[in-house]
């Protein structure tokens, strides 16, 4: 026995095991860290930076300080009291020359549709400081809505510091003046509808991609190398043209003058053209042609480390080879099952160009809406809710995948 | 050694006139005729690339034969798909499947045949017993050992009975005693269960011990197939004589043949007498061999003209323990080998002018090489 393994034999077997590990986790560490720097700063604080977008409620408290400051101790019932019209008052005639007053305007107008002239209008005739004690009755008498309760509600609701607004748009819901979670009014009620039909577009191009996909993956892990190398080409194809012009492409040959189209009146199989794009055919046609590689690859990949000795020893044991297919072979592809189908998801959620080329109105996906609010009107706050919805079902959906992978996790049972 | 009181006479599969080809340009397995008796344990012997895996897939139906017949108890199996073959086949790297349990594993076999739950649940239990396993059964393949990957392999190919086990290689990624522990375990369950076994191996040792009779494999061919001791005493060419065992080899011209002896005018001069067993007529060529433990060394002439008697330079000599090896420059072959029992080289030394002295039947004239 060495005198190194008695001195150290006073310290618990878990210490030492822990210490023994520690250099080498810290090994690890260093290895990843240019890589995990480089996230940091290109993922994990532009995510957050959406994130926090997504319930930041900056506009008002900044452009309205007095007035958020007089509503504090608002209960919400009734008019507030006279302080308040006179703060707003100020904080009016100080916003308009600053020349920020609009951005306040544009927030409120989310709550209250119509506030945004409210704002502006009584802005714009108001003059001077009420004399003390008159602003209330200053304030209506130019503009009436200042009489009504929903429009302080709505000062009251948009003055932050966070705000649930935007995630609760995200989702159909609002707060109703009583600050009570209600669903939104019909007519703004459509992100549901949307988020529905992306992860019903996304089911539909994951189940397409792996019907397709998974004989071809068999294909090719089964041929010799050289031709299975061949095919590789032909499947790796779609990455060399950009997703722009594949897209294009599909038009030029699903259009109603277009190929398919052209070749079955030709051939009198149809007399109109079928309508074979800008609607959820085309969308699905175009996205699963994209989307392909990305579920062959992993599960060729997987297929490829399947030894086919498997599939001989399950013969000679006996089992027919549909028998053997089921319950040797295909639970063995589960991993790239599960890694392609996650990653089509994932992707095809996420997709924009192409529905918005080939879809319709009506198969406008979630990206659609937040590139809509984010070029387009710019409400970053609901793009913000909108990105974080959809981040937050491809995080549960990765994480339930997570575990059902550990759970059957196995390792290999060939020795070579 | 000898198993003849399991193996009977009758036949189970008959190889009859068998090629293969893989390329359609040469024949991986030239001419095969082989029988297979029942409750017998046939090992293929043979150098790497001789054809025994290809002879086994065509056994167990995953290669066809290109030409010829296999007949599994007289019933022609070229057109059987594996499945239906009932042939049990314990392959080199196990293959076990590593998404089940061992329980799993071994149950697999019996759940496709349609056994009941029960009676699986018994005879899975009943050889994992057999193989001393039981308490593993939860495991995945993954984390056993490889030698208990190997018995988990075996009890899986033998579960359900099958009329004939194939095994290729099956203790080739095992260490020495492991793989000692494992011949005996499959002999015994050869002898207990009076199964078949074809058995696949490198190791001459391993044949040697396990084996009622050895197919000996060389470049398509099957060039002897006998009982081990047969084998080595009596290989009837020169290949055989080389692969299995020592061997000494002097070559030499035929000069005449009488009754079954050959005298033979060694290259470097000198005649012996020896077995006529593979030669041509007078004047071909012929090789000799004589085992080293067939061969004693004579400091002087001992008169005795039974034997063939050589002289030769005594080289080196190497003390093995319970042997001494003797190198010897005879003519023919300057590194002629003697093996002595202990104790024997007293009064040796390298560089001394000897003699070898062998017995006539102990020098097998073959084939030339
Ligand atoms: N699937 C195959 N396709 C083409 N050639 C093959 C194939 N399998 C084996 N061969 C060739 O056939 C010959 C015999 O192979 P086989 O596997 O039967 O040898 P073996 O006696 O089992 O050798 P080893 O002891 O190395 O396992 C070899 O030359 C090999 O290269
Ligand atoms: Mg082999």
């Amino acid at each position: 026995m060495t005198a190194a393994f008695v001195a150290g034999a006073d310290v618990p077997l878990k210490r030492r095991l822990k210490r023994s590990e520690r250099a080498r986790q810290l090994r690890a560490l260093g290895l990843v860290m240019p890589l995990l720097a480089f996230l940091l700063f290109t993922f994990v604080i532009p995510l957050a930076g959406m994130i926090w977008k997504s319930v930041d409620d900056w506009e008002v408290p900044q452009v309205l300080p007095h007035t958020v400051a007089a509503l504090e101790h608002w209960n919400g019932q009734g008019l507030p009291d006279e302080a308040a019209y006179a703060a707003l008052a100020a904080d009016m005639r100080a916003a308009r020359d600053a020349g920020t007053l609009p951005v306040a305007a544009k927030r409120l107008n989310y709550v209250v549709n119509g506030f945004r002239t409210t704002l502006l209008s009584t802005a714009r005739k108001l003059k001077e400081q009420p004399a003390p004690g008159t602003a209330k009755e200053t304030l209506i008498g130019l503009t009436p809505a200042w009489g009504e309760r929903e429009s302080w509600t709505a000062i009251k609701s948009a003055s932050g510091p966070v705000t649930s607004y935007y995630l609760l748009a995200a989702v159909d819901l609002t707060r109703n003046a009583d600050g009570a979670i209600v669903s939104a009014p019909e007519d703004q009620a459509i992100y549901r509808d949307v988020f529905i039909r992306t992860f019903t577009i996304g089911i539909g191009v994951t189940v397409l991609c792996l019907v397709l996909g998974f004989p071809v993956a068999y294909l090719l892990a089964n041929l010799p190398t050289g031709r299975s190398n061949l095919l590789m080409i032909f499947v790796l194809l779609p990455f060399w043209t950009s997703l722009l012009v594949r897209t294009c492409a599909w038009i030029v040959i699903l259009q109603s003058e277009g190929i398919v189209n052209g070749s079955l009146q030709w051939l009198g199989v149809i007399d109109e053209p079928l309508r074979l794009i800008y609607n959820r055919f085309g969308v699905y046609m175009a996205m699963t042609h994209v989307l392909l590689p990305f579920m062959i690859l992993p599960l060729y990949s997987v297929m490829r480390s399947i030894s086919p000795a498997y599939m001989r020893a399950a013969a000679s044991l006996g089992a027919p080879p549909t028998t053997a297919f089921w319950r040797i072979y295909l639970p063995q592809t589960i991993p790239g099952i599960g890694a392609g189908c996650l990653l089509v998801f994932i992707l095809a959620i996420g997709y924009y160009i192409t529905p918005a080329l080939v879809g319709g109105a009506a198969d406008q996906m979630i990206s659609a809406f937040i590139a809509f609010y984010t070029t387009e009107t710019v409400n970053w706050g609901l793009a913000s809710a909108l990105g974080a919805v959809l981040l937050l079902s491809t995080l549960v959906l990765a994480t339930v995948y997570g575990k059902l992978a550990l759970g059957r996790q196995t390792t290999g049972g060939l020795k070579n | 050694m000898d198993g003849g009181m399991i193996a009977t006479t009758e036949t189970l599969v008959r190889f009859t006139g068998v090629q293969k080809s893989y390329d359609g340009e040469h024949l991986v397995v030239k001419s095969l005729d082989l029988d297979i008796r029942k409750g017998e344990f046939l090992t293929l012997l043979g150098p790497s690339g001789s054809g025994k895996t290809t002879t086994l897939m065509m056994l167990a139906g995953f290669e066809v034969p290109t030409q010829g017949e296999i007949f599994l108890a007289d019933r022609p199996i070229k057109n059987m798909p594996p499945h239906k073959r009932d042939i049990g086949m314990v392959f080199q790297n196990y293959a076990l499947f590593p998404h089940l349990t061992i329980e799993e594993n071994v149950a697999f076999p019996l759940s496709v045949r349609g056994v009941s739950k029960a009676e699986i649940k018994e005879r899975v239990a009943a050889a994992l017993d057999m193989i001393k396993l039981g308490n593993l059964a939860n495991r995945r393949p993954g984390q056993l050992s490889g030698g208990q990957q190997q018995r988990v392999a075996l009890a899986r190919a033998l579960v359900f009975n099958p009329a004939l086990v194939l095994m290729d290689e099956p203790l080739g990624a095992l260490d020495k005693r492991l793989r000692e522990h494992m011949q005996l375990e499959i002999k015994r369950l050869h002898e207990t269960m009076g199964l078949t076994v074809v058995y696949v191996t490198h190791d001459q040792g391993e044949a040697l011990t396990m084996s009622d009779r050895i197919a000996v494999f060389n470049d398509g061919i099957v060039q002897q197939i006998d009982r081990p001791d047969a084998l080595y005493e009596r290989p009837v060419n020169s290949f055989v004589a080389n692969f299995i065992g020592e061997s000494n080899v002097l070559s030499g011209v035929v000069e005449n043949i009488e009754q079954g002896w050959v005298r033979v005018a060694l290259d470097t001069g000198g005649t012996v007498t020896a077995l006529a067993v593979n030669i041509g007529g007078p004047g071909s060529r012929t090789s000799l061999s004589v085992r080293p433990e067939r061969v004693a060394i004579e400091t002087g002439d001992s008169g005795d003209t039974t034997m063939n008697r050589l002289p030769a330079t005594l080289t080196d000599l190497i003390y093995l323990g319970d042997h001494t090896l003797a190198v010897l420059h005879t003519p023919g072959n300057p590194e002629f080998m003697v093996k002595l029992p202990a104790g024997a080289y007293a009064g040796l030394v390298p560089g001394q002018d000897v003699y070898i002295a062998f017995r006539p039947d102990d020098c097998r004239a073959l084939d030339p090489v």
